[in-house]
């Protein structure tokens, strides 16, 4: 589509800015050295013209309300409309963050900060820690902040050596960058031959300069790992802590309290679990919940409870990490999150995994007959197939991914995780019926004897598609970043 | 429960078809452990016109009448209706990452429109996708000039907003880096003490332009004596500004980050926000985040798709520019179609109503009897009030007669006890501010 | 004469000052590369350090120094044109020279023969 700044003419204004009621004062006013040069080469069009482009970008996009959206390890489940409408509520949308800072002014942002002391009562309880902060703005973040707290925790104790941090080779990549953030050298686990934890490949890597492990739970291959409260153990025992990548929590959300697994801290994506939108790639808020001999560390500010009722926010933790947010974590985000989780209530949160983990493994039977399979187990909330048979043909995962496209679905995650060749990994969510998932698994079905009848029809893939598939060496080669000056 | 679209019949149909005669069997066969917990410390679930309810009472708890005077990086701006109706298209905000860029056209455009909406303000080469908010921007630049520079020594104006600086503490606590902070001179940066600062190892000197007291100051003979030393000069911008003041990138900066939310963005309470980040083209396969670039198909077709991802954490794991793997994308599309409605013309009126504003409520503020204004330098749409008693004090008062006053600058400043910051927007009217000045005289003096 | 590292780099010295890059082997197995990380001139390595980055769509992996040296030049042309490291990896798609060299170090690394042996096993 044409680019917005292409399109409009010269002096067209989109909103009109009330009157000047006092003395004017323009650009020209300011002293000379301190002057923009010439006005910024923004758009000129209409309000109408501004709306139309952006609504017809809009409809080139696949999303979760027009397409079912299985991309494995993002749980693209539906979002709630009243989630949008409670965050718009003025009360909370309105709020400047600096108003709770000003003496007396708490008192003005009571409902903002019973949201966010609930909210944070109820991530404690389903994730079975001791306390959480809602601080980090994004799953990354959520791993940083946890990462960061281990090391205070041991400089704390006066144990400098622990420099390393344990990660299991089938980790996402924002577990090594996340500890190389906060200061640690990474050290990769092998994963065994059931998908697990190598239990003799971690003893060997333990020692007195392992700070702790990062272990996504369920992992990345969709499997609930049968070691997993033993590597727990075995890391405590070495002295160093674990952390729980929540990434795949809605596997086992009101059902298994990694807290009660042993996990030190864990991170939970409210986008993924708890139905904020993904808004095609953030904002996002990942809350760290935390076991007792954390909670000393957690960032500041908190919210406290007062034998009243009230609510303040509360600066004094000498030994907490400091600020990972400007204030309070992604409020709008994290009122999304209570809005669904006071909707769906002890059963419902059960009932969220359940459904999840069912989907997911009726997926798993109905395809398993067409692609690979590297471990026959039951899987979680996601499926982590591969494409292998299919290149015999020379027709690879992102070759079936395209198809997908063209028949109507959003595409799984593809070659993740890394330590499976051509892997298509699934995840249904548990808001997808089960007729969805039948056309979804007849289309995977359909591409998979085609592949076999007529690859190269597969491999011209998408067709239907507004664009088709992009140069992307080309790009990287010669990067255009920006548009050109239209003038 | 709503949202889960199986029934009783769908499920045992499924569980036939995967060789399980109940749920909990599936969950022993997946390996899971039987619950230790009943969740009974969660309430049971509510429905839709419950919970809405409930929450409308907790908004009703927050007070929402107040004259905002508030600013120090997050200001109170006027917002077009259009913009939440763009962020509400389904196709947007339920959409994820871009993966599948024939699939993703839209949110990979307007990434890419973003990218040069924020550069033509800042007067830049190239941005990214755009970044958590403005503090962890400001550390993700520390970083990238510690990484392209080799050099461990950050030089740091205190004029740089406290929360900023807050979080770039936080945040670098366990890299291997050391940060100086230099004073403020007369609500201006020291230029010269900046400067003093930097030595063989410095990798960037980071500023605020306008700084945190509001004050706009030329920094085009410092930016150019910070890079004759090697270092990367670094400045975080409040955009709206931007319209009208020199821009960073005619300044000479090497990257300029900074809080998106003026942009469009409601206050929310502190978030979401947008972190936003530019650079120059030589910079450019260092920044972080996620960035589109153009691209044509097979056909000729020009699109868009995610570029230089081998940056990133997804490719290059622990040796990654940095963990981010998502953006503020949400955010970014809400400044970009703020800046498209406002437009060339707009944003400019939008940073003139503003700076009219605040200089007439220095006038009529700074003429309340014991108040002055501290420091003489030009200023944007904020500036610093010394009060003839506790600015704290004066500012709870304030909150009773119905105004967010400003912001005590006591707190992260001790020797500014005194001093309120103040903050003025394009919403601001004649008549609130000359009600703030009756106020403030009221309080100090009856 | 060409040495090769087992890392899949090449390099080869005349009058004291070595030429190396990446082996075709290696640019094959790579892809389509996108860009590639120079080292700064005047800056020494030992054998072994990472002296650069070729990068891919989809992969980044690092270049080590196969011998010790300083940097000398490095080849500006693929800034330009980094579809070079594919054409001619070993020809004009080298990635820099190296002056001050430790010849020493080349009798750790192996000859042509030696590495089309190690690359077809």
């Amino acid at each position: 589509m044409e680019l917005i700044f292409n399109q409009g003419a010269a002096g067209r204004r989109g909103v009109r800015l009330p009157k000047c009621d006092v003395r004017p004062f323009t650009a020209s006013d300011l002293p000379a050295s301190l002057r923009r040069g010439a006005p910024a080469a923004l758009p000129e069009v209409s309000e109408l013209e501004a709306v139309r482009h952006y609504t017809l970008l809009s409809r080139l996009n696949m999303g979760v309300d027009t397409q079912f959206y299985p991309l494995g390890s993002c749980t693209m489940k539906y979002n709630p409309k009243i989630n949008e409408r409670m965050a718009a509520l003025p009360g909370f949308a309105n709020q400047h963050p600096l108003l709770s800072q000003l003496r007396k002014g708490g008192s003005l942002c009571q409902g903002s900060l019973e949201v966010l002391y609930e909210t944070e009562r109820m991530l404690s309880a389903l994730m079975g820690f001791a306390a959480t902060t809602l601080q980090p703005m994004a799953g990354a973040n959520g791993e940083l902040t946890s990462v960061m707290m281990f090391a205070a925790y041991h400089k704390a104790r006066g144990d400098q050596r622990r420099t390393v941090m344990l990660i299991p080779d089938a980790a996402h990549g924002t577990n090594p960058a996340s500890a190389a953030m906060a200061g640690f050298d990474c050290r990769e686990i092998a994963s065994n031959a059931d998908g697990d934890v190598d239990l003799d490949a971690l003893r060997a890597a333990l020692g007195d300069d392992v700070a702790g492990i990062m272990l996504t739970c369920p992992n990345t291959l969709g499997f609930f790992d049968k070691n997993v409260e033993k590597v727990v153990e075995l890391v405590h025992q070495a002295g160093g802590l674990a952390y729980c990548d929540g990434a795949n929590f809605n596997a086992i959300v009101g059902r298994v309290r990694p807290g009660d697994l042993g996990f030190d801290a864990m991170h939970v994506n409210v986008h993924k679990t708890f139905s904020t939108p993904h808004g095609g790639g953030g904002p996002g808020a990942g809350p760290v919940g935390v076991s007792e001999k954390l909670v000393p560390f957690l960032p500041k500010s908190r919210v406290v409870k007062h034998a009243d009722g009230s609510y303040s926010l509360a600066y004094d933790y000498p030994q907490s990490i400091g600020y990972i947010a400007p204030f309070y974590g992604n409020f709008g985000i994290l009122l999304r999150t209570y809005t669904y989780l006071t909707m769906c209530g002890r059963e419902g949160c059960k009932r969220i995994s359940e459904n999840a983990v069912l989907n997911a493994n009726y997926i798993r039977a109905r395809l398993a007959p067409y692609y690979e399979q590297k471990f026959t187990r039951y899987c979680m909330h996601e499926c982590v197939l591969s494409a292998r048979p299919q290149t015999r043909f020379g027709v690879h995962a992102l070759d079936i991914a395209k198809a997908l496209l063209d028949a109507g679905f959003h595409a799984p995650t593809i070659y993740f995780p890394l330590i499976i060749p051509e892997a298509l990994m699934i995840e249904p969510t548990e808001t997808e019926s089960k007729e969805m998932l039948d056309r979804f698994c007849d289309a995977m079905i359909d591409i998979a004897k085609k592949a076999e009848s007529d690859p190269e029809a597969i491999k011209r893939c998408p067709l239907t598609m507004p664009i088709g598939r992009l140069d992307e060496v080309s790009a990287a080669r010669q990067p255009v970043l920006t548009a050109r000056p239209c003038c | 429960m709503p949202f889960i679209a199986n029934t009783d019949a769908d499920r045992r149909e499924m569980l036939a078809a995967i060789g399980c005669a109940s749920l909990d069997q599936l969950w022993d066969k997946a390996n899971v452990p039987a619950p230790t917990s009943d969740f009974s410390m969660l309430p049971s679930g509510r429905s839709e016109y419950e919970v809405a309810k409930h929450l409308t009472h907790l908004a009703s708890k927050n007070a929402t009448e107040l004259v905002c005077f508030l600013g120090m990086g997050y200001y109170d701006h006027f917002v077009p209706a259009a913009v939440s109706e763009i962020l509400g298209r389904s196709g947007f905000y339920t959409a994820y990452t871009p993966y599948q860029a024939e699939a993703s056209q839209g949110t990979l455009q307007a990434i890419f429109e973003w990218q040069t909406a924020i550069c033509r303000l800042t007067g830049m080469d190239v941005a990214n996708a755009s970044l958590y908010d403005g503090g962890t921007a400001v550390f993700e630049a520390m970083v990238m000039a510690l990484r392209s520079t080799q050099r461990r020594h950050v030089v740091l104006a205190s004029a740089v907003s406290p929360i900023f600086r807050e979080m770039l503490k936080c945040y670098s606590a366990n890299l291997d880096c050391r940060i100086t902070t230099v004073p403020t001179d007369d609500e201006r940066s020291n230029q010269d003490a900046l400067l003093a600062a930097v030595d063989d190892d410095t990798a960037c000197v980071i500023v605020q332009y306008p700084n945190a007291f509001g004050t706009i100051e030329d920094w085009t003979a410092c930016v150019a004596a910070i890079k004759a030393r090697g270092a990367l000069a670094v400045c975080a911008s409040y955009p709206t500004a931007l319209a009208v003041v020199k821009t960073p990138g005619e300044c000479g900066f090497d990257i300029v980050i900074g809080e998106g939310q003026p942009l469009g963005m409601p206050l929310s309470f502190g978030g979401p926000y947008l972190g936003y980040m530019c650079t120059t083209s030589k910079l450019m396969r260092k920044m972080p985040g996620r960035i589109a670039g153009q691209a044509k198909d097979a056909s000729g077709r020009t699109g868009y798709v995610l570029t230089l991802q081998a940056r990133e954490q997804h490719i290059r794991r622990a040796q990654a520019m940095s963990n981010i793997c998502s953006n503020e994308n949400l955010c970014a599309l809400c400044a970009l179609s703020y800046m498209t409605l406002m437009g060339k013309q707009g944003l400019i009126e939008v940073a003139e109503l503003c700076m009219a504003k605040a200089r007439y409520a220095l006038d009529v503020l700074s003429s309340i009897r014991g108040v002055r204004r501290v420091g003489s330098q030009p200023f944007f749409n904020e500036f610093v009030l010394e009060l003839p008693v506790d600015a704290a004090e004066v500012s709870g008062r304030m909150v009773e007669k119905g105004f967010a006053a400003g912001f005590p600058l006591g707190r992260y400043y001790p020797e500014r006890q005194n001093q309120l910051l103040v903050s003025v927007t394009e919403k601001r009217t004649h008549e609130e501010i000359k009600g703030f000045a009756n106020s403030l005289e009221a309080v100090l003096w009856s | 004469m060409k040495y090769y590292a087992e890392t899949h780099e090449w390099i080869e010295v005349v009058d004291g000052i070595a030429t190396m890059g990446i082996s075709v082997y290696a640019a094959e197995e790579l892809g389509d590369l996108t860009y590639v990380e120079m080292p700064a001139v005047g800056k020494a390595f030992a054998a072994g350090a990472v002296i650069g980055t070729v990068e891919s769509v989809k992969a980044a992996s690092d270049i080590f120094a196969p011998i010790g040296g300083t940097v000398s030049e490095v080849n500006d042309a693929l800034a330009d044109d980094p579809a070079l490291l594919n054409q001619a990896p070993e020809g004009d798609g080298w990635i820099c020279r190296l002056k001050d060299i430790k010849e020493d170090d080349l009798k750790k690394l192996l000859t042509a023969e030696q590495y089309q042996k190690t690359i077809a096993e």
